[in-house]
């Protein structure tokens, strides 16, 4: 007999090794979230799937799915602190959505959407950060990083490569790669890596490719974040899932 | 009175006067009036109070950004500079454009002059030129329009709105779209959204014509006075076709004196910085071209309708072709050769882009799928087109990791300041030297201001070394101080 939880007032049921998120997901609830893969160990880190667990906050994508949870998510205190999270993160950086190529495609301005953040509600940071063009296929924004460290995980954990890591702490913390000289060029990163593929937001792209997507065929053009996650969601504690955004990645 | 006007000879003991800020513009800028005790005029300038910095902040962006995030310089005609900067792009990556791409971006560019032209004079200056220069302040705007000429008015709403959708079938979005990249677009236009457009060509050309048949009106009725308010002789430049026709899109560049004389005709673009600089001046943010070979002091010219349509050969469209010889003609040229002709002027090129619309909806290459194409890379682009206010170059150096290095920018009003000053000077000496200002009287200068309908927001863009000048006055606004900083960053004051 499967076990099940409650997530606002639902009825979810889940399986051994699932967490919240995951039961969640496969189950048609939706819980916002940023940082999670379904292809790779949860992380933790942003924590925009921040949920109370029988009263006390947690992160979903870590939390295993227990019997009897009661867990509370679409609530409006949750929500006010999940924009919170999103504004924040429009502040640090230097998220000029109008000209990245990246809009319409980009988890974070689909978030911003979905939780209504129509500003970024603290002081701009305005981080000086430039761009590594030196990579003849490659281009690295450093603006628009979020920290989640999907490509981290991806360069390690599937390409086998360490193309990239994060260094220093709190507010200095950045995304480098692994070259003496700093720079992409004298990685071994390839177009065909997972590392290329996983940025939710406009850091690693492609060059050349810039807005040869129409207004309208984007990704979030044809649904909100909330419908695709669902789409996207494993189905059971071992599946890797369908990450639509990948297959679609250049 | 100095005859010049530009600087007063002792602007300390003048009496100054400012419109601020200049109405029915878009964008932000001032002019600025110096009276002696007599009321006569001793200075007129048109200040533009605006800083922008898109040349410096397009350094280090890659190269295919550049049509995306330079156009945010407007919301009005952005669709120039995506298309400008996709044309400098072109080069960048070695593009022969596509039939389709070609016509796709042209489709825009004409929904684009369509729609700002119609958005200039319905929104922006019939209420000066339906109701009178110093009419009913209270009335004098597109709401009083509304109430008097509720079919004209809605007329102006409805041209405007097709080009917007125009602009939205061909570009993805009725402002600050992504349709046009470097060598190429990257849509076509569907059967369906031809069709979507085809339903109501015929009605928007029909109104187009009408509009010209208003600007023949107004001049029949105010022969006189709009023959001869502001109006200034000045040198011209515009894009023509191969065959001296009108092209709002492509061309080489023209040059004639104020006489008529040609100068340069024809002229590659990619190397126009051989026939125009652009000089600074200490108290505008706008810089001043001209044309090299006659130096800054007599080098300024005109861009815009008024010049296209006088200076091309002639319009590769029937009706608006017809209307142009119409407006050549009228009363021994007078219309042709005034400021306010440039009114009648843009409503011809509206009339021109209604046309071409219709013609390009018929043509099946639109539903063409070969969007992209490019060649050998190459380090500098140059893309120049005839924007709704006059021709509009971008200029951009891209290094070997595909980011921009240099960018140079002259717009549409750029090129216009110097006419513009010129025709506020000139209703200066002929309605305001001598009299009791009024709010109407100095309406005179802005409307001689708005028949350039200029962009003020997207003229302004210099960084670094823009020339300041900053005075301290005293209570009764004697200069204490100055501190001037010339174009070469240097400060001085006067003491």
């Amino acid at each position: 007999m499967t076990d099940t939880f409650q997530l606002d007032g639902a009825t979810v049921p889940f399986e051994e090794g699932q967490t919240v998120l995951q039961a969640a997901l496969a189950a048609g609830q939706y819980i916002p979230h940023l940082c999670y893969h379904p292809e790779f160990k949860p992380h933790g880190s942003c924590k925009l799937c921040t949920i109370k667990v029988n009263g006390r906050t947690a992160a979903s994508c870590t939390m295993p799915a227990g019997a009897g949870l009661n867990v509370e998510s679409d609530t409006e205190e949750l929500n006010v602190l999940r924009s919170t999270l999103v504004q924040m993160l429009f502040a640090e950086g230097n998220h000029f959505c109008p000209s990245c190529e990246k809009s319409g495609n980009c988890m974070l301005q689909a978030l911003g959407y979905d939780l209504e953040v129509h500003t970024a509600g603290f002081r701009h940071m305005y981080p000086d950060r430039p761009v590594d063009a030196s990579h003849p296929d490659i281009l690295l924004d450093f603006n628009r990083c979020i920290l989640c460290e999907l490509c981290v995980r991806a360069s390690s954990e599937v390409d086998g490569k360490n193309v990239f890591a994060l260094s220093g702490r709190g507010i200095t913390k950045h995304l480098i790669v692994n070259a003496e000289s700093g720079l992409l060029k004298d990685t071994d990163i390839a177009l065909t890596d997972k590392a290329m593929q996983v940025c939710p937001v406009g850091v690693i792209l492609k060059k050349g490719v810039g807005f040869s997507v129409p207004i309208g065929e984007r990704r979030y053009d044809k649904s909100p974040i909330s419908a695709q996650a669902l789409q996207d969601a494993p189905r059971g504690p071992e599946a890797s899932g369908n990450c639509d955004a990948c297959e679609d990645a250049p | 009175m100095n005859a010049n006007l530009e600087t007063a000879a002792h602007p300390e003991n003048l009496r100054r006067v400012a419109i601020d800020p200049v109405s029915r513009v878009e964008g932000h800028g001032k002019v600025t009036l110096l009276l002696d005790e007599n009321d006569h005029i001793h200075q007129v300038r048109l200040h533009i109070v605006e800083f922008r910095g898109f040349e410096k902040f397009i350094q280090g962006r890659p190269y295919w950004e550049a049509p995306v995030m330079v156009q945010r310089l407007c919301g009005i005609c952005p669709v120039s500079h995506h298309l400008a900067a996709s044309k400098a792009m072109d080069m960048i990556v070695g593009a022969t454009l596509t039939p389709t791409a070609e016509k796709v971006r042209r489709l825009m560019h004409y929904g684009q002059i369509l729609q700002s032209h119609a958005l200039h004079f319905f929104h922006l200056c019939s209420p000066d030129l339906l109701f009178g220069f110093d009419s009913d302040v209270a009335k004098r705007n597109i709401v009083g329009i509304a109430a008097q000429y509720p079919d004209l008015a809605k007329q102006g709403v409805l041209l405007r709105k097709y080009g917007q959708e125009v602009i939205r079938v061909t570009a993805g979005k009725r402002i600050h779209g992504t349709g046009s990249i470097p060598g190429g677009v990257n849509k076509n236009v569907s059967i369906e959204e031809r069709d979507y457009l085809l339903k109501d060509v015929k009605q928007i050309v029909a109104w187009s014509k009408d509009a010209v048949g208003i600007a023949r009106q107004l001049f029949e009725q105010n022969l006189d006075k709009y023959s001869s308010f502001g109006t200034f002789k000045a040198h011209t430049l515009n894009l023509v076709r191969a065959d001296g026709a009108m092209d709002l899109y492509h061309g080489g560049l023209r040059a004639r004196d104020m006489d008529g004389n040609t100068l340069f005709d024809h002229y590659d673009y990619c190397h126009y910085w051989d026939v125009i600089f652009e000089d600074v001046k200490t108290w505008s943010y706008m810089k001043f071209p001209f044309l090299r070979s006659l130096g800054p002091e007599q080098g300024w010219y005109r861009v815009g309708p008024l010049t296209r349509v006088t200076q091309s050969d002639f319009i590769p469209t029937p009706l608006a072709n017809q209307a142009r010889m119409s407006f050549l003609a009228f009363n021994g040229g007078s219309a042709a050769s005034a400021t306010l002709g440039t009114h009648w002027a843009r409503l011809i090129e509206m009339l021109h882009a209604a046309e071409q619309i219709e013609e390009l909806l018929h043509d099946s290459d639109l539903q063409g799928t070969d969007l992209v194409s490019k060649g050998e890379r190459q380090e500098r682009g140059v893309g120049v087109i005839e924007a709704p206010r006059g021709t509009l170059i971008h200029h951009y150096k891209v290094d070997e990791n595909d980011q921009i290095v240099r960018c140079n920018l002259i717009v549409s009003t750029t090129h216009n300041n110097h006419a513009m000053n010129e025709a506020i000077r000139s209703v200066a000496r002929q309605y305001l030297d001598g009299k009791k200002l009024t709010e109407g009287l100095l309406n005179h200068i802005e409307v001689a201001i708005r028949a350039f309908d200029p962009c003020l927001s997207c003229a302004t863009h210099a960084l670094g070394k823009m020339p300041l000048e900053v005075e301290l006055l005293d209570a009764e606004g004697g200069r204490v101080d100055m501190l001037t900083r010339a174009s070469d960053g240097i400060f001085c004051s006067p003491g």
